[in-house]
C-alpha cells in the first residue's frame, strides 16, 4: 500500500483558518463528543438535574411561606420559578469549566491543538453541546415546576421567549467558565474556582426574593446584575407587565459576555 | 506499505529547504518558563524514515522540544522545522504533516475506541469512507479490535496507550512525535509498542521519541540526543553511546568508607579506566565485564577486600550522565508541562 500525501495542490486552504465551515464542522463534531459523553454517562445528567431540582423544592416549601405574597404581588413559586430556571442555567454552566479543565489535565486540549483543526471549534463545540443539555435540564424544570404549581399568566409564546432567554444567558456564561476553567487547569479547582463566580450573581440577585428587600447598598448591584435583568426579563415575559427594558437589558448582558469571553477563553486555549 | 517522502507544502512561502533533507531539524532552540532556562539552545536532525530518541531525565527539556515541534508551543529563539516548514512561521501547515502521542493517554475515556479515533480524523477533514477504513485499520493492528465498541474508561492502560498511538496516526503521518510512549506500561505492553513503532519505521514512517530508558533508546533509535537542562549534552548512535560508556556496570558494596578507599586504589593501579567512589560503593564500567569482574574480585580477595555486595547490570540513563556528565542525572523542574496525573 501506498501513503501519498493527504492531497498535494490545495491541501493548506482546504483545513486554512480562513475557511468558516471547517470551523463549523469542527466544532460540531467536538458537541457530538460531549453529546455521546451525556448519553453514554447518564449520572452526569441526573446529578446536573438533582441540584436545581433541590433547590426548586427547597425554595418552594422551606422558604415559600416568609415571602408574603402582598411584596410581591404573585403567589411566590410564580415568583420564583423564573429566576430557578436562570439558576439552573448558571449552575450548569460550570460544567464548561471542569469539563475543559478535565481535558487539558488530560493532555486531550493538547492533541486538539497539535491538529489542522479550527483554534476556537474545541470551545465552540463544547459550550454548544452545554446549551443542548441546558435544553433538557429547562424543559425538567419547567415540567417540574408546573407540578409544584407554577403558572403562566401571560401565553406560551411569551414564556417560549423567555425560556429562549434563559438558554442565551446560559450560552454566554458557558464561556465564562470554559475561562474559568483554562485558567485554573484542573478539574477540582475549576470547581471551587467557578463557586465565587457564581454564588454572588446568583444569590444577590432577584432569583430568590425581591431585590427590594435587601439593604440598600446592595440593592445597586444586585438590581443590574445579569442573572438579575435575565431573572426579571423572564419574569415579566410569563408574569406580565413591562418586559422590553429587561429583555434589552439581559439581551445586551448576553451578548456583551460572549463579546468578552468567547475571545478571552479562545485566546487562552492557544497558550495552556 | 511504503511512504515517500512527503512534500504536501512545497509552495509554503515559509518552506526554505529542498525534499529529502531532514524530516525534522532544530537549531539553537530557546525556550524560557520564567526564570527557567528550559531549551538553551538545542540542536539536532531526524533523517526521514529514521527514529531518532531524546534522552533525558525529567525536566531537562524533552517534552518542550516535543511541544515546540508540535506547534502547542512558540519557541523563545532559534528555528524549528518538520519536513521544511518552519514552526514557528507556519504552524497550521505542520499540523497536517505530523502526529503526536503525548505522555499521558489522550483519549476521551466516554467514547469507544473508534468514536475517538473518528472524532481525530473528522477534525482534520479525512474523508467519511477513507476514515471508517483506517480506524478500523489501526483498531485492528493495534489489537483493538474487539474492544473498538466499547467505551475508553472500561480499558486497561495498555490498551489506552494503544489507543493514543493509534490516534497520533490516524491522518497517517508523516512524522511522529512520541512523548515518553511507554512510560508507566507493563513490560508486555512496552515490547508491543516497540514492535509497532519498529513496523511503523519500517513502513517510512519518521518518528521523533522521548525517553528516560536507555534501554528503550537503544532498542529502537538509530540516534540518540542526550539532554541534560535544556542542551544537547551528546548526540550519537546508541552503539557509539555505548561504546564510550561501557556494556556492563559493576557495583561494589564495600561495607565501609575505608575500606572502599583502599579497594579503589588497588583496582586503579591494574584497571585501564578508574571506578567510581560514592561512599563505601565503587563502580566500575567494562566493555568486558565476565572478565573483568573475575580479576576485580580475585584481586580484591587477595588483598582481604571482598565486597559485602556486588552488582551486576546494564548501563542505564545514570550512568550515561555519571559518564557525560560526572554527575548523576537528576530531575529538573521547568519542562514546561503541568503535572498532569491519572490519565492511565
Amino acid at each position: 500500500m501506498t501513503t501519498t500525501a493527504p492531497t498535494l495542490a490545495g491541501a493548506e486552504p482546504r483545513r486554512g483558518r480562513a475557511d468558516p465551515f471547517g470551523a463549523v464542522r469542527d466544532s460540531l463534531a467536538i458537541a457530538g463528543r460531549g453529546l455521546i459523553a451525556l448519553r453514554r454517562v447518564p449520572k452526569l445528567l441526573i446529578f446536573s438535574t438533582i441540584q436545581p431540582v433541590m433547590f426548586l423544592l427547597l425554595f418552594r416549601y422551606v422558604f415559600g411561606g416568609v415571602v408574603s405574597t402582598s411584596l410581591i404581588g404573585v403567589p411566590y413559586v410564580d415568583f420564583l420559578l423564573p429566576g430557578v430556571f436562570v439558576q439552573t442555567s448558571v449552575f450548569g454552566a460550570i460544567g464548561a469549566a471542569i469539563g475543559l479543565a478535565t481535558d487539558l489535565q488530560t493532555g486531550l486540549l493538547e492533541r486538539f491543538r497539535s491538529l489542522p483543526m479550527a483554534g476556537s471549534a474545541v470551545l465552540a463545540g463544547r459550550t454548544v453541546a452545554d446549551l443542548a443539555r441546558n435544553v433538557f435540564v429547562v424543559a425538567l424544570m419547567v415540567v417540574i415546576g408546573f407540578a409544584v404549581g407554577f403558572r403562566v399568566h401571560t401565553g406560551p409564546l411569551p414564556f417560549l421567549g423567555g425560556m429562549l432567554l434563559v438558554l442565551l444567558f446560559a450560552y454566554s456564561m458557558s464561556w465564562v467558565f470554559a475561562t474559568v476553567g483554562l485558567l485554573v487547569g484542573d478539574p477540582e479547582t475549576a470547581q471551587a474556582a467557578a463557586f465565587p463566580v457564581m454564588a454572588p450573581l446568583v444569590f444577590a440577585s432577584s432569583v430568590f426574593v425581591p431585590v427590594s428587600s435587601m439593604p440598600g447598598w446592595l440593592q445597586g448591584f444586585a438590581e443590574h446584575q445579569p442573572v438579575s435583568v435575565t431573572a426579571s426579563a423572564v419574569r415579566a415575559l410569563s408574569l406580565g407587565g413591562p418586559t422590553a427594558s429587561y429583555v434589552w437589558q439581559s439581551l445586551a448582558w448576553a451578548a456583551g459576555i460572549i463579546a468578552v469571553f468567547a475571545p478571552l477563553a479562545v485566546w487562552r486555549y492557544r497558550r495552556v | 506499505m511504503t511512504v515517500t517522502p512527503i512534500d504536501p507544502f512545497a509552495s509554503s512561502p515559509w518552506r526554505r529547504s529542498t525534499p529529502g533533507d531532514q524530516a525534522v531539524l532544530v537549531e539553537d532552540l530557546t525556550k524560557r518558563f520564567d526564570s527557567v532556562m528550559a531549551l538553551d539552545g538545542i540542536d539536532f536532525a531526524v533523517p526521514p524514515g529514521s527514529v531518532f530518541g531524546l534522552l533525558g531525565p525529567n525536566g531537562a527539556g524533552k517534552t518542550t522540544v516535543i511541544r515546540i515541534l508540535t506547534t502547542i508551543l512558540r519557541p523563545d529563539g532559534g528555528h524549528a522545522e518538520v519536513l521544511g516548514i518552519d514552526v514557528a512561521r507556519d504552524p497550521a501547515a505542520v499540523r497536517h504533516v505530523i502526529g503526536l502521542a503525548g505522555q499521558y493517554a489522550a483519549v476521551d475515556p466516554n467514547l469507544t475506541g473508534q468514536e475517538n479515533l473518528r472524532l481525530i480524523g473528522r477534525l482534520a477533514q479525512m474523508a467519511g469512507r477513507d476514515l471508517r477504513a483506517r480506524s478500523a485499520e489501526l483498531l485492528d493492528r493495534f489489537d483493538l479490535a474487539g474492544a473498538a465498541d466499547r467505551p475508553v474508561r472500561t480499558y486497561s492502560g495498555g490498551m489506552r496507550r494503544r489507543l493514543d498511538v493509534a490516534a497520533a496516526l490516524v491522518t497517517r503521518p508523516p512524522v511522529l512525535f512520541l512523548d515518553e510512549p511507554t512510560t508507566g506500561l507493563d513490560l508486555q505492553s512496552r515490547g508491543e509498542l516497540w514492535q509497532m513503532i519498529r513496523e511503523l519505521v519500517a513502513e517510512g514512517t519518521t518518528v521523533l521519541l522521548t525517553t528516560q530508558y536507555l534501554e528503550e533508546a537503544d532498542r529502537l533509535a538509530q540516534r540518540i540526543a542526550v539532554v541534560d537542562h535544556g542542551r544537547v549534552i551528546a548526540n550519537d548512535t546508541p552503539a557509539a553511546l555505548k561504546a564510550h560508556l561501557g556494556s556492563t556496570v559493576i557495583e561494589l558494596g564495600m561495607g565501609e568508607e575505608a575500606r572502599a578507599a583502599r579497594a579503589l586504589e588497588l583496582l586503579a593501579a591494574s584497571l585501564p579506566a578508574r571506578p567510581e567512589r560514592e561512599a563505601a560503593t565503587l563502580r566500575l564500567v567494562s566493555q568486558d565485564g565476565a572478565r573483568v569482574l573475575i580479576g576485580v574480585l580475585r584481586s580484591l580477595d587477595d588483598h582481604d577486600l571482598t565486597p559485602a555486595t556486588l552488582a551486576v547490570r546494564e548501563p542505564s540513563l545514570d550512568d550515561v550522565f555519571l559518564s557525560l556528565t560526572g554527575r548523576r542525572a537528576e530531575d529538573a523542574a521547568g519542562d514546561g508541562h503541568q503535572p498532569q496525573e491519572g490519565a492511565q
